[in-house]
């Protein structure tokens, strides 16, 4: 019988070692007693003691984390991805599971039978090699990245972060080596590094490297006129090259450049100058694999070539932003960090999905974000609201520009999803045709939110008032703003519609002072902050924004801050909502991490009496928040 | 007329061995129970005149598919349909292995024993697998069926900007997913995005406490 699943999954098996030593009939053998799991975040494969599986796994997608108990601290000791195995050791140890192995995002796993697999590996020299120099070294994964260079080649090898074993871990080396012979002339040089983006390149004979050349340099022999670009490079490169072989430690590494005073090291098979040229050891990709410093992780998201890169690097700002909390940094800061780096990765993704459409956008036109990433309080990862706008052209034409940035835009979100900003459930993206329109659409379609209002309308209103340009021209944008304004002020159905919905969730505090909790569902007693607590302060600040043309500032807290001081007589309120809307971000910021979710729904049964009283401060902001607009749109009736 | 022949109509034995597996009775959860993702190719989409030309198909027992307990068969044509070709490419006297259609429903029976189906838009699949049965003067199949599409639906959430009465397709759904779109129309590359669906809908669904796969069992009647 014809098995298409088994055959696709040899073809997947075989990219990744060791399958990538297998016969095309073992290799069929083993894909047709595959199974395959589906497996949600946060999810155990197995766990530490627990007895072995008949069966180990490769990723086909997703990514696992293999965690251990050290000090009675949970520590990460190894992290897997897409096409990586795990679990093998244990079956040939025949020891039960010394680790747990976590999903830590969804993933879709292949079980290999053991029974299968070890019969056909005997006869394979080989994948036993491969076995015996793996389980010697220290590492679960037996087909670690380093001995498979030609599958791992990514010029930024972002790793896995754990600070307690970051100093020891060995270096991931750049394999992709880019090199040039001694007699190159130094303008061919220069124009190598523009074309890879790089700041050294290695001067090789032979594969040996006998010298290497910098952007320092440059800038020191050449640019002061001592030598003329016709020049050969040799004229100007270092030598001898500082060499180490593989497997030297970051630290090591580190201390070195430090000592020399250089920025790069070369990984040569022995070690010596002597041998060939393997891999080179960069400074900034150290940084970045440290990932403890956001001008790196901007450079590393500029310099980005692939979806995956940035994948890693936004786990990276995650670690970042750990570290900001835990650290205490002013909120105001840690936001304003964080949207530059997520404005800055979608910006990335963007610019990537236009080279990817082969021709240039046929018109001008604007990516919006919108929600939280518009107001710049987008901390963890939450789903991604965006919307596009474009000029005006003749309707013939219309459909024609839509169908190009209807493409784009299901690129766009497509690697935005990958990246981890989860599709919008209720479809607010760019890819669905009711968000992707022209600029007349769109003032057509605010006119009419805002003269034929009902609860949709309002709702509507409050995602797509709250926009940002994140990439585009700001001409489009500027104008829409400006529209908005025009359509609302002294629109005053419209804003007492909107000061009636800033109400629509009463107190978060029910009789007796006590936290109301979700009566149902997944969450149930659980608290939801976000329904309760930050939009009702978010969309009151939106409803003061706009009746009092508050322009070109989105975020709450600013939004605040500009009306105490637009109302002195008023300032100590203001100040509060301002203070209220950066306190309750940080809560869900800390819950998140700290439960790896969106930190929406948080357990009042865990919070200890300091944080439920802060909590509480805030909730008495709202309310007196809520009063006033009670009076101010004369809705005291509204309950 | 056959009314008043209450002599019991005899089946063949494949018939009676099929049934025999639905008289087993103890109670079974998601966990325990065998689940079949299928799905079928036909020529076209009348129920009467269309064939079907494959069928693909793939287990999953406590949440895993087993790539090993999975089928795949293809049917000799006896009617034809050029226009169908260019989205399944199986030609009518192409290379395959195909077996009759009675073969096709042998094996498939053999195979589905009482596992409960799911198929998406699984109604179409059933029907033609009971026009199919229909033809060789048996009854319909016994198993209860889900639809992936109901399944989905109800993940998404209610909301006013989305059509509450839309219908995803496979490729919609997938893509949602990200599950990669490996062999779209073939019959068992569209049972295993259907398996997928299944694993990933139910993981979702689950946490509901008040979830129960019973309700989204198919009534009978739809076939």
């Amino acid at each position: 019988m014809k098995n298409t699943i088994a055959e696709r999954i040899a073809d997947f098996l075989k990219n990744f070692p060791p399958f990538d030593q297998f016969s095309k009939e073992d290799l069929y053998a083993i894909a047709q007693v595959v199974t395959i799991t589906y497996l949600e975040k946060d999810n155990m494969v197995y766990t530490a003691g627990e007895a072995l599986h008949d069966k180990f796994y490769m990723i086909h997608k997703g990514a696992i984390a293999l965690t251990k108990e050290i000090n009675s601290k949970v520590e990460t000791v190894d992290r897997f991805d897409e096409g990586d195995v795990f679990g093998l050791r244990p079956l040939f140890a025949k020891e039960n599971y010394a680790t747990n192995a976590v999903t830590e995002e969804e993933s879709i796993l292949y079980g290999i039978p053991l029974a299968t697999f070890k019969p056909l590996i005997s006869q394979n020299k080989d994948v036993v090699d491969f076995l015996i120099e793996s389980f010697a070294s220290n590492t679960e994964n037996p087909f670690s990245k380093e001995i498979h260079g030609s599958l791992y080649d990514h010029r930024l090898e972002v790793l896995a972060n754990d600070k307690e074993l970051f100093e020891l871990q060995p270096v991931r080396y750049i394999k992709k080596v880019i090199t040039a012979k001694a007699h190159t002339k130094i303008k061919d040089i220069a124009v190598l590094m523009q074309k890879h983006k790089i700041g050294s390149i290695l001067i090789e004979e032979d594969f040996i490297p006998i010298g290497i050349v910098t952007n320092v340099d440059l800038r020191n022999k050449v640019i002061t006129g001592e030598h003329t670009i016709e020049d050969e490079v040799k004229h100007i490169m270092s030598a001898p090259v500082l060499c180490y072989p593989k497997g030297v430690s970051i630290s090591q590494a580190q201390l070195t450049m430090m000592k020399h005073n250089i920025s790069h090291l070369c990984v040569t098979a022995d070690g010596t100058p002597n041998s060939k040229i393997i891999g080179v050891i960069s400074q900034n990709d150290i940084n970045v694999m440290r990932g403890s410093n956001p001008t790196v992780l901007m450079k590393a998201i500029k310099r980005s070539q692939s979806t995956k890169q940035l994948k890693h690097i936004r786990k990276k700002i995650m670690v970042l932003l750990k570290g900001f909390v835990q650290q205490n940094i002013p909120l105001t800061q840690t936001s304003k960090i964080i949207f530059e780096l997520n404005d800055a990765t979608i910006k990335r993704i963007i610019e990537r999905c236009i080279v990817k459409m082969g021709k240039q956008p046929p018109v001008k036109f604007a990516w919006m974000s919108m929600g939280s990433q518009g107001r710049k309080e987008q901390l963890l990862q939450t789903d991604q609201d965006n919307a596009i706008v474009f000029e005006n052209v003749d309707a013939e034409k219309r459909e024609d520009v839509r169908a190009y940035f209807l493409l784009l835009s299901k690129k766009v979100n497509k690697r935005l999803n990958e990246v981890g900003f989860d599709f919008c459930p209720a479809d607010i993206m760019a890819k669905n045709p009711k968000w992707c329109l022209s600029l007349d659409e769109w003032k057509r379609q605010f006119n009419q939110w805002t003269s034929n209002t009902g609860d949709d309308e309002i709702l509507l209103s409050s995602i797509f008032f709250d926009f940002d340009i994140t990439y585009g021209d700001a001409n489009l944008t500027n104008e829409l703003s400006d529209h908005i304004f025009d359509i609302t002020k002294n629109n005053t159905m419209f804003l007492s519609k909107l000061a009636a919905s800033a109400l629509r969730s009463a107190s978060p505090l029910g009789f007796f002072r006590r936290f109301l909790v979700e009566k149902d569902g997944e969450y149930k007693d659980f608290f939801d902050i976000k329904k309760r607590a930050i939009m009702p302060i978010v969309d009151a600040g939106r409803l003061f924004a706009l009746s009092n043309q508050i322009k070109n500032i989105n975020n709450t807290a600013e939004r605040f801050e500009k009306m105490a001081e637009l109302f002195p007589a008023n300032e100590e309120l203001y100040l509060s909502c301002s203070y209220a809307s950066k306190a309750l971000l940080k809560f869900r910021t800390k819950h998140g991490l700290l439960h790896n979710d969106n930190g929406r729904f948080i357990e009042i049964a865990a919070l200890n009496k300091e944080e439920k009283m802060k909590l509480k401060r805030c909730f008495n902001t709202i309310a007196r928040i809520q009063e006033s607009i009670k009076l101010k749109y004369n809705l005291s009736n509204f309950k | 007329m056959r009314l008043w022949n209450f002599k019991k109509k005899t089946y063949p034995d494949y018939w009676e061995a099929y049934l025999l597996h639905f008289e087993k009775k103890e109670k079974k959860s998601l966990e325990s129970s065998r689940f079949v993702a299928l799905d079928c190719e036909t020529t076209g989409f009348d129920f009467y005149i269309d064939r079907i030309l494959s069928i693909g198909a793939v287990s999953i027992y406590k949440n895993e598919i087993a790539v090993v307990d999975s089928l795949e068969i293809y049917v000799k044509q006896t009617h034809f349909n050029p226009d169908s070709v260019p989205i399944h490419g199986i030609l009518q006297h192409g290379k395959l292995e195909k077996c009759t259609e009675e073969d096709a429903m042998k094996q498939f029976l053999n195979y589905i024993e009482d596992a409960v189906l799911i198929a998406h838009h699984a109604r179409f699949d059933i029907i033609m697998i009971n026009a199919a049965l229909n033809r060789m003067g048996l009854p319909k199949l016994k198993n209860k069926v889900i639809d992936t599409m109901d399944l989905y639906a109800k993940t998404r959430i209610k909301s006013n900007f989305i059509d509450q009465n839309a219908q995803y397709s496979l490729d919609e759904i997938a893509e949602a997913y990200a599950i990669n779109l490996m062999d779209r129309h073939t019959a068992s590359g569209d049972a295993l995005i259907a398996a997928l669906i299944f694993l990933k809908t139910t993981s979702l669904l689950k946490k509901s406490k008040s979830f129960k796969l019973k309700r989204y069992f198919l009534k009978s009647t739809m076939f």
